[in-house]
């Protein structure tokens, strides 16, 4: 459904006109929705889509019945998942051979076939209608929501769906003072990790003096297991733009880039492809809506350095220098892109401002905790049941998150940890009742990060995990400077002597002081945070430690080193990894 | 092998307008002659007047640029956290012997490249392995090896195709 015919909005009023029309040509037609982000297309979501298609035209359904292509719906575990409106009756990877039976029974029946229904694995019982969906049914998907309703291809679809109408909102009344109030006001803070009250970053950049200020959208997700930037892009790239529109007026900027990882190929193509349609439309450019205020979006590619997430250094890799941090302050909203005042934030921050505007700062401030408002995004990865895209208001504990949405680690095996936020610490099951706000996790010695979750059975090695990480950030550590650059590769050399049954007791220890040192010493957020996985398993899991220097003995299994007597468990591990991979 | 130097001029003017950062002409360098030949990078810092130092610094720094050519077929194994717990380290490590190559490099024949990645952001479907562009989920040594047969079998996917193909609304 991609726009062929650009339709140039010269004033707010046109494009709300617009968007009536649309709603009115829509009404009442019946959907079919598919997911096809990566892993739905990985899953033969086209296959699917083909076989809907030529189902439709067989019946002279064609252009009756709207076929939506959508991106990530978040429910990974079963894409591509097929959701029919209105009945809201869905099904897990349909088979194309299926559709035709499909089609007459329960789009034109409405009829629900069961046998082909998602079944909850702990009652057996068919789910019927996705609202019920127990995924679902505990998430509030303020961000990700709008992926069903509509293709990340189409302006369209996102304007019937009530996208820009912030966009024209702060157009028709709002001064940017009163914007930045209303995010200030409610209490909006960074979901890249780092949790600064984005309007307080907003204002400072704002008061500063200047005629040419930038911002910028951090998409360089490269915390490993996390992907809730992706699914955005990949599934709703215009509602990180209109976002960016907003701050950009806010701030007075008249130029922004956004800087997509090289990592995520379909997420760059669908933003390129939103700057173009709300060029084409009047939203993006010169002279917006009749405003008289100017625009740019640029989008570049980063090339493949962690590092880069950092926003200084993201700032000289988008200037085209080597991507390494500088010391803050100043910070990027004093003196940022090309030396001039930038806000920076993360494409789930930029997604949450037009829900804000739209539905008001009071709105937005009652969801969450204290301190912690909103919803947050998670990637629920690893050894759980229902792998997917979670957003829950803050403040959930982590044992809903895992549990009630997740399912649970798969059957037989015994839950271990949770690593959060990209390499941020792993959380053992005495914690799982720990809230999910930016300071209980702090206090917990671990982080919120960017939303990384990933679980671990008693099949996993938490010491191998520590090192996995190590020997992650020693080859991403820019090394500008020292700690950062020779502690890891200390820490990273002491923690495989110990997978390998070399460790000694005295090594904890060590471990421990080189970790604290990095953590004070290091420039940048790469470095104060590596030492975490060290950190946090030589505090939960210290026994698991001691089994390997003192034993020789890796309880898991997964040390090859250590696993000499236990061959047959060594093998039976591999088969469960795979089995439950 | 000489390297056709006629694009540099070209690839360059973007640079020189204002528009493009090296790392973006970098970028561009290697989509025309899929890796950063030496001449090529030594022909641009003439073209430019920027040091070659600061291009083989910018080449170097970054995981995407690759300062030698790639085999036929790449294949690319996501070490991403979510991977590595389910197996992706045996599987890089099956790759790496069947394939008598390390990660980073390309076989004898020339006919495949090897690279390891740290996240694709595809974690519910791990470990991944990507084949010439086309995502493989939940892969196992065995599955490995029968999608390496598949090589050179009529079922060929095109290496430079930039990632899944997405169906259209209608």
């Amino acid at each position: 459904m991609i726009a062929t015919k650009a339709k140039l909005f010269d004033s707010p009023g046109k494009l709300e006109a617009h968007r009536a029309k649309l709603s009115k040509a829509r009404a009442g037609k019946p959907c079919l929705i598919v997911s096809s982000g990566t892993c739905g297309m990985v899953n033969g979501s086209g296959a699917l889509v083909e076989a809907l298609q030529a189902g439709l035209k067989e019946l002279r359904l064609t252009g009756k019945v709207l076929l939506r292509v959508t991106g990530c719906l978040g429910f990974c575990e079963q894409e591509p998942l097929l959701i029919l409106r209105p009945s809201n009756i869905f099904y897990p990877h349909p088979a194309p051979k299926d559709v035709p039976r499909l089609l007459k029974e329960s789009l034109l029946g409405g009829k629900v076939i069961e046998e082909w229904c998602y079944r909850d694995p702990r009652t057996g019982e068919a789910v019927r209608d996705i609202r019920r969906l127990p995924f679902y049914e505990r998430q509030q998907r303020l961000v990700l929501g709008m992926n069903a309703e509509v293709d990340p291809c189409s302006i369209e679809d996102y304007i019937a769906a009530g996208g820009y109408a912030a966009w024209t909102k702060v157009l028709a009344g709002g001064s940017p003072r009163h914007v930045i109030d209303e995010i200030e006001r409610s209490g909006l803070r960074g979901r890249g990790g780092g949790g600064f009250p984005t309007g307080r970053k907003w204002r400072i950049c704002r008061d500063k003096p200047g005629d040419k200020k930038y911002v910028v959208c951090n998409a360089d997700e490269g915390d490993p297991g996390a992907y809730m930037n992706r699914s955005v892009l990949e599934g709703n790239p215009h509602s990180v733009l209109e976002g960016m529109l907003i701050g950009g007026y806010a701030i007075g900027a008249d130029e922004a880039v956004i800087y997509v990882r090289a990592e995520y190929p379909l997420a760059v193509r669908h933003v390129l492809a939103a700057i173009e349609q709300a060029k084409a439309h009047g939203l993006v450019g010169e002279n917006i809506l009749g405003s008289g205020w100017n625009f740019q979006v640029h989008v570049s590619r980063g090339a493949g350095a962690f590092v880069c997430g950092e926003e200084t250094a993201l700032i000289a890799s988008v200037e085209g220098r080597l991507g390494t941090p500088s010391p803050k302050p100043p910070y990027p909203a004093e003196r940022g892109l090309w030396g001039k005042p930038t806000v920076i934030n993360n494409v789930e921050t930029w997604a949450n401002v037009p829900q804000i505007i739209n539905r008001g700062a009071d709105w937005f401030a009652g969801i969450g905790t204290e301190t912690s408002k909103g919803t947050k995004v998670f990637s629920l990865v690893g050894k759980i049941r229902n792998t997917g895209l979670v957003e829950v208001p803050m403040g959930t504990p982590l044992r809903q998150i895992i549990d009630d949405i997740g399912g649970g680690v798969p059957a037989g095996r015994k839950f271990k940890a949770v690593q959060t936020g990209g390499p941020a610490g792993m959380i053992p099951e005495s914690l799982l009742d720990l809230p999910v706000d930016y300071e209980s996790l702090t206090a917990a010695g671990v982080m919120m990060g960017s939303g990384g979750m990933i679980v671990m059975d008693d099949r996993t090695c938490v010491v191998d995990v520590a090192r996995y990480f190590m020997n992650f950030l020693r080859e991403e550590s820019c090394g500008k400077c020292t700690p950062c650059r020779e502690g890891i590769k200390h820490m990273l050399g002491i923690l495989t002597r110990i997978c390998d049954g070399r460790g000694a007791v005295e090594d904890l220890a060590r471990l421990e002081t080189l970790a604290r040192g990095v953590k004070a010493g290091s420039l940048c957020g790469l470095g104060t945070t590596a030492p975490n996985p060290v950190l946090s398993t030589l505090k939960y899991f210290r026994d698991e430690y001691f089994a390997h220097v003192v034993d020789k003995r890796c309880p898991a299994g997964v040390c090859t080193a250590l696993r000499s007597d236990n061959d047959s468990l060594g093998e039976k591990r591999e088969k469960g990894a795979n089995k439950n991979g | 092998m000489a390297v056709d130097l006629k694009a540099v001029p070209k690839l360059c003017c973007q640079y020189v307008a204002g528009d493009d950062s090296l790392v973006m002409l970098l970028q561009e360098v290697q989509g025309q002659y899929d890796y950063l030949p030496a001449e090529v990078l030594k022909a641009v810092s003439r073209e430019l007047g920027v040091p070659l130092a600061r291009l083989y610094g910018l080449a170097t720094f970054y995981r995407s640029f690759r300062l030698t050519p790639r085999g036929k077929h790449e294949i690319t194994v996501c070490t991403g956290t979510a991977c590595h717990v389910c197996g992706a380290t045996t599987m890089l490590e099956h790759l790496q012997r069947r394939l008598q190559v390390a990660s980073g490099g390309t076989t004898a024949d020339g006919r495949f490249t090897l690279v390891s990645v740290n996240c694709l952001g595809a974690c519910a479907i791990g470990p991944i392995v990507v084949l010439d562009g086309a995502y493989h989920g939940k892969m196992t040594p065995d599955k490995a090896d029968a999608l390496l047969r598949t090589v050179g079998k009529g079922k060929e996917k095109d290496r430079d195709k930039k990632g899944p193909r997405r169906p259209a609304s209608t």
